[in-house]
């Protein structure tokens, strides 16, 4: 188990290390930087001018030079000042990363108290008319885009009780918090909860049918204990998996439910920065994102274990 | 009955007197007025930016030395009016313009304002002073000013390497705040020090702009307002949706699209909503130097086919302007009057017999039915760039230009028109202030940074500096209307249409006055008051 987990943080690590290396160099690809963009919101470029803010940036240094620099920073703890504000990358990206964690799991909750218990009674009441209607609703799930949703859900809340739930000021208390940030939650984890919704009903209705359902059928077991106690838990694997890959990409969908909503949260701040090419944010921010999927996928593969006696990892 | 006569008289007389004291002392003290912002300004610092979105909300730190008045919706050379200065003078060769300035002026931080923050401000704007701007976009609206001199703390002398009246216009342009000396230009950008009715609070990027009153400001009984306070909110459906439910007292000015005002009107009936001019034209542009381009008969030809009426009708419902370089009237004060746009080749009525000649011209440079041209029409990747250029190049297809849309990311934009990497370019050209000195020299002087097409004519020019030295108005103004008419001849920037778009606010939100020929000028807020 040691030696796994020591392999397992190796690899982490490597995969880190690749991540670094893929975003430094796609920035530098993307044409134009910090410098092409201020001047061109002025309509013009002196030369002179343009020369002395890329020095005063690093940008005139090589690549090779720039992330060593980057790398240095970031294991010193230093990450840089942001092109935009002039502030310190930390200050800049640090205050918005509680509002991110707030509504992403605010919405991984939502999507798995919607989506197990939903696609457990979908499996148990295959092919009657509550099945079909939940099927539908997470069809529907699946297939609209987040900012649609989020638009509708803010113009039905201005019809129909003449107020937004966007963000506008930092909520005060726990309650004000879980006010604003339930209606994005919703709008995003809708997604995630309609795809745990169906996987949770074809790995429940696979388990069903094992013959170790039919045992404890025989011994008299009541059916909720068949389908929570023995059929769940058993069904959970899969669902687990894709909890975890959702988790990593709640941020995707994040960004577009952030800006619709306008929630000043690291995924919108990540698109404002890619926009301004302001390298030390974008850069820091998706190491940050890649250290957050990593750990979580780590913790899901330790979960396995958890779930299923029967894995063990080996050294 | 003469009793009742005379009851009548006298009590219409106390309720007319009541009135106009009612008038006189309406204005509330108070509030915060809550706006959405379009987008995160990259700085906060003025004289840094070219976009109104940092004007906007950081007009209010500042005082210029003069300023267009708040509360006239046109800006002219006559709507100036004193602000850090008391009064300005000329000396008699118009070389020399002095300003009388105020005594008692208090920066936010508590420090007296001077005469030397007057020079220290242009000094930079001149790029004279060992501090630096990071950028410093408007440098050129200075290069008839030689120097800057101040005489005690309260007079500052401006001199001139010629006469040039409407330098005021530039002096008065929300664009031209007066910066402390004692701040360093990369504290102006993330925190302003201004003189002006509102201090600066707050700017989180991407979140919100917070700004109070100035309790010490040297305008008596001015600002009504305790604060400003802008969210950011760059996503336009939810911003429109938040100013309807009534989050906000105002949009953010000019940001309103026609289509979208129709939102508003039906959805929130009460909101008072203004469409105004901008003063930025939609313009095409053509590398002159580029073949076949290069023929005068095929760039001819391109203005030619130009249905200009169809622009203004598929993308504003109607509301836009037709006109050359300067800003039509009523609204624009130097726009050629619609009697002399019409002799215009291009500017005629019957599009159907430009587009005839047009395409004989095209004939005569080679081209027909059988030998289309094909070329790239670059536009940067925004929808009021990209709409109007798939409309031009459905119009091109009528002279036999077969155009594909090339979408330029918003970073290359810039860059690639200054390499002159395109053959034909849509593009829009803002003015902050409708005056020819800007205008002209600007987009059509010889060598100008920002002249696209390097379109250069030195006879022109020597007509700019004419009317730029020329005191009588309007004399000035047959001048500029004799120099836009040769530049829309010489298709220097073929001008399409002139943009209008709508402000709209609470009925509650009074003292607004949105400026009808300048995006730039009118952020001052003062004079607004919140009757609630």
């Amino acid at each position: 188990m040691t030696a796994y987990l020591v392999r397992r943080f190796l690899l982490m690590l490597l995969t880190l290390a690749g991540i670094s290396v893929i975003v430094f160099v796609l920035l530098r690809i993307v044409p134009g930087n910090i410098v092409d963009i201020l001047f061109d919101a002025a309509g013009f470029v002196d030369p002179a001018d343009k020369a002395r803010l890329e020095a005063e940036l690093g940008l005139d240094k090589s690549i090779l030079v720039q992330y060593a620099s980057w790398i240095g920073g970031l294991l010193r703890g230093d990450l840089g000042f942001s092109y935009v504000s002039e502030k310190p990358a930390l200050a800049e990206i640090l205050p918005r990363i509680p509002i991110t964690a707030r509504l992403a799991g605010l919405a991984l909750v939502f999507s798995i108290l919607i989506g197990v218990p939903l696609g457990v009674i979908s499996a148990v009441k295959q092919n009657t008319g509550l099945d079909y209607a939940l099927r539908v609703l997470s069809l529907s799930g699946l297939s609209m885009p987040a900012f649609w949703l989020g638009l509708l859900i803010l113009m039905a809340f201005v019809a129909a009780f003449g107020s937004i739930p966007i963000y506008s000021d930092a909520p005060k208390s726990f309650w004000d918090s879980l006010v604003m940030y339930s209606v994005p939650a919703a709008a995003v984890g809708f997604r995630s909860s309609a795809l745990i919704m169906r996987l949770t009903r074809s790995s429940m209705l696979e388990v069903l049918r094992q013959d170790f359902i039919r045992t404890a059928r025989s011994k008299g077991a009541s059916e909720n204990s068949i389908n929570y106690h023995h059929a769940l838990r058993n069904a959970m694997l899969p669902v687990v998996t894709v909890i975890g890959i959702e988790a990593a990409f709640l941020i995707g969908g994040l960004i577009v439910t952030e800006t619709v909503f306008n929630i000043p949260g690291v995924a919108r701040f990540l698109v404002e920065a890619i926009r301004w090419r302001d390298y030390p944010i974008v850069q820091n921010l998706v190491m940050f994102i890649a250290v957050i999927v990593v750990v979580i996928n780590f913790l899901v593969d330790l979960l396995y274990a958890a779930l299923d006696p029967r894995i063990k990892y080996s050294d | 009955m003469l009793v009742i006569h005379r009851s009548v008289v006298l009590a219409t007389a106390l309720l007319l007197g009541m009135s106009v004291i009612d008038a006189a002392f309406a204005q509330k003290q108070g509030g915060i007025l809550k706006m959405y912002h379009r987008d995160s300004p990259a700085s906060a610092s003025i004289h840094e930016e070219a976009t109104y979105s940092t004007n906007i909300p950081f007009m209010g730190v500042f005082n210029n030395l003069v300023m267009y008045k708040q509360d006239v919706a046109q800006n002219s050379l006559e709507s100036i009016v004193p602000d850090l200065a008391t009064s300005w003078s000329w000396n008699a060769d118009h070389t020399k313009l002095t300003f009388k300035l105020r005594d008692g002026v208090k920066w936010h931080d508590g420090k007296p304002f001077t005469a030397n923050d007057v020079k220290c401000t242009f000094d930079m704007l001149m790029g004279k002073s060992s501090a630096k701007f990071r950028k410093n976009p408007r440098k050129n609206w200075y290069e008839n000013v030689t120097d800057v001199a101040v005489n005690g703390d309260f007079e500052a002398t401006f001199s001139l390497k010629r006469p040039q009246p409407a330098l005021l216009a530039l002096l008065a342009s929300g664009y031209t705040p007066v910066y402390p000396c004692h701040v360093s230009p990369a504290e102006m950008r993330t925190h302003p020090i201004g003189t002006g009715p509102f201090k600066f609070v707050e700017f989180k990027a991407n979140e919100s702009i917070k700004l109070t009153r100035n309790p010490d400001y040297w305008k008596k009984g001015r600002p009504f307002l305790d604060g400003i306070e802008f969210t950011i909110i760059p996503n336009r459906s939810t911003a429109i949706l938040a100013f309807i439910s009534g989050k906000f007292d105002m949009t953010f000015p000019t940001e309103v699209s026609i289509p979208l005002l129709k939102d508003v009107k039906s959805q929130a009936p009460q909101a008072v909503c203004k469409v105004v001019p901008t003063n930025v034209s939609t313009n095409l542009i053509v590398n002159r130097d580029s073949p076949p381009f290069d023929n005068p008969d095929l760039r001819m030809a391109m203005a030619m086919t130009l249905d200009r009426k169809a622009f203004v009708d598929i993308l504003f419902e109607g509301q836009a302007d037709i006109g050359g370089t300067m800003l039509p009237p009523p609204q624009g004060v130097w726009g050629l009057p619609p009697e002399i746009l019409k002799t215009i080749p291009g500017y005629g009525p019957d599009v159907k017999k430009n587009r005839d000649e047009a395409r004989k011209l095209m004939q005569k440079a080679g081209y027909g039915p059988n030998k289309r041209l094909k070329v790239k029409v670059s536009t940067r990747n925004i929808p009021v760039y990209r709409d109007p250029a798939v409309i031009l190049i459905d119009q091109l297809k009528e002279i036999y230009i077969d155009g594909e849309l090339d979408v330029v990311e918003t970073a290359n934009w810039f860059s690639k028109v200054a390499r002159k990497d395109y053959a034909i370019g849509l593009n829009l050209t803002g003015n902050a202030v409708d005056d020819p000195d800007q205008a002209f020299y600007e987009n059509y002087a010889c060598g100008s940074e920002r002249n696209y097409t390097k379109y250069c004519n030195r006879d022109l020019e020597k007509l700019f500096d004419q009317q730029s030295m020329e005191p009588d108005m309007d004399k000035r103004k047959k001048l500029v209307w004799e120099i836009d008419k040769k530049l829309q001849e010489d298709v220097a920037r073929p001008i399409i249409f002139h943009i209008h778009a709508g402000t709209c606010w609470q009925p509650y939100v009074k003292g607004v006055t949105v400026m009808v020929n300048s995006s730039y000028n009118g952020y001052r807020y003062e004079d607004v008051w919140l009757d609630k």
